[in-house]
């Protein structure tokens, strides 16, 4: 009797187990997507039109080392999981050289590589996924238009059991299905172009928005903000009008933060400065004013704060002895700011986000508003890694946070001694 | 046009300084920072970036450890500042500065800094034994030919002053400053564009002959306008990749 139960138990699991590998099996397989097509451009147009897109889909940022040829890969992404390092993607033996416009597509639509591995979504396929096949086929044909380098790519260095394919499979299981782009029907052209260009192309929620344990996004459609992981830089909301939503702007100064990387309102810092710089700054009018309606447009927050908030800071003497010394000089007295030079700091809302990390970066490692056709002259703000400590910077934000009508909770040391430490790895 | 901009900053900074004495008088309190001045739409403005770490106008930091950068040759400054940004050469604060300015920013900062011709100050005490600092004479003047080794006044120029617009002066530089950066280009932790002549001369250098150099040249007081000499055509010892006429091919970075 117990034998026979054991044995029945026994088989209950095998089945499941069985039933749960074809699950993963099946959840994996391919889509073929849509077909290739013959394409109207001829073959400059095509390349031009995939140099385009390339930068759209901000894909240097990650296949290209610093000081290293466009594309050749090499750059190692820190992830919570490991190392990866993304591959070359110029036509040389050890990149694209063999691949066909089909295996270009299957990795963008399908999370596959040529050789059928599965891809790490590092990668952003969840959102290139929904891509159109005529703009895939002209990305990859700049690509290949390129000159070719030698960069054997370098292997990955995950952490078991994230390291293996079977895992991978499950978390696809999970987390990914090939989809393509609905446009809707309701909605404008301009918005639709928008929405593609936010969601599958730009891939803005690979950092605006949260990631679960497993390191999945809530899908390419929430951009409710996110602490991005490893850099600790806090990619803000872009639904909530207190942190980074465009609801209360005029369509005009979206288009300026995108093209020049400043605006009357505000002006990029930290990872999405290396988005104007490589990828924004080179959309065309048209395209800019998409996303601006779609981000306009995106629903807004409400008015009472979704999460009970801290106690906030007060004022000090200490925090304002440091800002006078350090700060006032560019910033003013009253957190005033110089128009297009230093940014206000009074009643600006980057200093009212909670996480706080992004003002500790800022104060640590200083920085230039990146240069773009817009604003080839930007200025500049020093680091202060050496010249603040710690509890300086602590005493110091929680001041600038407390006064001129912000009421934000206090940093503390602890934190910026967390972000520091993020920030000079 | 350079020169008046030159004399209203230095107005500016006279009447800066003098209210700033006259609050001080009053209120007993001056802000510190080189920010203090009004907004000035101008490069100094622009690079208080720089100056934060590098000194006022780039004259040098207070701790040996950023060195002048007002006065060196264009060309060299903005090899530094291309090599930092597209990482081949190592310090984060830097790296992360740079990272997303272009190469026509990098040169107007170069640019700006070369132009600044400010008095250097007096000499450090020299360090070290005499007699290791005629060793790091004899190899700053004479190098060692039985290795190969070239003299720096080679290269930098029988003053030392620099041959503009690529070879830096070697003069005014702190000891410790020389010593990190020979040491880095030794072990690769420092790095130009290829081909890297300053690497191949460094790893011939032994650690002792660092030392020996790096006494020497920081005991030298700079002459008064140390401009670097002019002679960029002269042949250097080796091709070096930073220096255009040596390498004509050299790669441009990234072209961005």
């Amino acid at each position: 009797m117990k034998r026979a139960r054991a044995a029945l138990a026994l088989g209950i699991v095998a089945v499941l187990c069985a039933v749960s590998i074809a699950l993963v099996v099946w959840a994996n397989r391919d889509d073929a997507g849509e077909p290739a097509a013959p394409t109207a451009l001829d073959a400059a147009a095509l390349v031009a039109r995939g140099e385009y897109l390339v930068r759209a889909g901000s894909c240097f940022g990650c296949h290209t080392e610093p000081g290293g040829a466009p594309y050749s890969g090499g750059r190692a992404i820190e992830t919570p999981f490991g190392v990866l390092h993304a591959p070359n993607l110029t036509p040389d033996a050890t990149g694209l050289a063999a691949w066909t416009s089909d295996d270009f597509w299957r990795a963008l639509h399908n999370g596959r590589s040529r050789d059928g591995r599965l891809l790490y979504p590092a990668f952003p396929y969840p959102n290139y996924t929904r891509l159109a096949r005529a703009d895939s086929d002209a990305m990859f044909a700049y690509l290949k238009s390129l000159a070719p380098v030698a960069n054997a790519n370098r292997p990955h260095a995950l952490r078991f059991p994230i390291d293996q394919q079977a895992a991978l499979a499950v978390w696809r299981a999970l987390f990914f299905r090939p989809a393509r782009f609905e446009p809707d029907r309701d909605r404008s052209a301009d918005w639709n172009r928008g929405a593609y260009l936010v969601e599958t192309l730009g891939h803005c929620n690979a950092c605006h928005s949260r990631r679960n344990v497993f390191g999945a996004t809530a899908g390419p459609l929430d951009l409710a903000g996110g602490l991005i992981p490893v850099q600790n830089w806090y990619a803000p909301s872009l639904y909530d009008n207190r942190e980074a939503g465009v609801g209360e702007w005029s369509a005009a100064d979206v288009i300026a933060l995108l093209k020049t990387g400043i605006s009357p309102r505000g002006s990029v810092q930290g990872p999405m400065a290396e988005v104007v710089a490589r990828s924004t700054q080179f959309l065309n009018d048209a395209d800019l004013a998409a996303m601006a309606t779609y981000l306009r447009a995106l629903p807004g927050a409400g008015a009472e704060p979704s999460a009970p908030q801290e106690a906030p800071a007060a004022p000090s003497e200490r925090g304002a002895k440091l800002y006078a010394d350090h700060c006032a000089g560019c910033h003013g007295e009253q957190g005033e700011g110089v128009a297009g030079a230093y940014p206000a700091l009074a009643g600006n809302r980057a200093i009212a986000i909670t996480p706080p990390s992004n003002l500790v970066h800022i104060v640590v490692r200083g920085g230039f508003l990146p240069t773009t056709a817009g604003n080839p002259r930007p200025f500049g703000m020093p680091p202060f890694a050496t010249v603040l400590a710690d509890r300086d910077i602590a005493a110091l934000l929680s001041h600038v946070r407390a006064s001129w009508g912000h009421r934000s909770p206090a940093v503390s040391t602890l934190e910026v001694s967390r972000t520091r430490g993020a920030a000079q790895r | 046009m350079a020169i008046d901009d030159k004399r209203s900053r230095s107005a500016w900074r006279r009447a800066g300084r003098i209210v700033c004495a006259l609050a001080a008088l009053v209120a007993g309190a001056c802000a510190s920072s080189a920010g203090a001045a009004p907004f000035e739409d101008t490069m100094a403005q622009r690079v208080l970036a720089c100056t934060g770490c590098h000194g006022r106008e780039g004259r040098a930091g207070p701790d040996g450890y950023y060195p002048r950068i007002a006065g060196k040759p264009a060309g060299y400054l903005f090899n530094q500042l291309r090599n930092f940004r597209d990482e081949r050469r190592h310090y984060e604060l830097m790296n992360g500065l740079l990272a997303l300015l272009d190469d026509a920013y990098l040169r107007e900062i170069a640019g700006y800094f070369a132009g600044l011709d400010l008095p250097y100050p007096p000499p450090l005490a020299a360090a070290g034994s005499a007699e290791l600092r005629a060793r790091g004479e004899a190899l700053v003047r004479r190098g060692d030919p039985a290795r190969s080794l070239p003299a720096c006044n080679d290269c930098h120029g029988a003053a030392m002053t620099g041959r503009a617009p690529f070879v830096p002066g070697l003069l005014g530089l702190p000891r410790d400053y020389l010593n990190a950066q020979l040491g880095a280009w030794r072990t690769g932790q420092r790095r130009a564009l290829a081909p890297d002549c300053m690497a191949e001369v460094a790893r011939k250098l032994a650690p002792e002959e660092i030392g020996a150099v790096s006494a020497w040249l920081a005991a030298q007081p700079v002459p008064p306008h140390a401009a670097a000499a002019s002679d960029a055509g002269a042949a250097l010892p080796l091709p070096c990749g930073g220096v255009a006429a040596t390498a004509p091919n050299a790669p441009g970075g990234a072209g961005r």
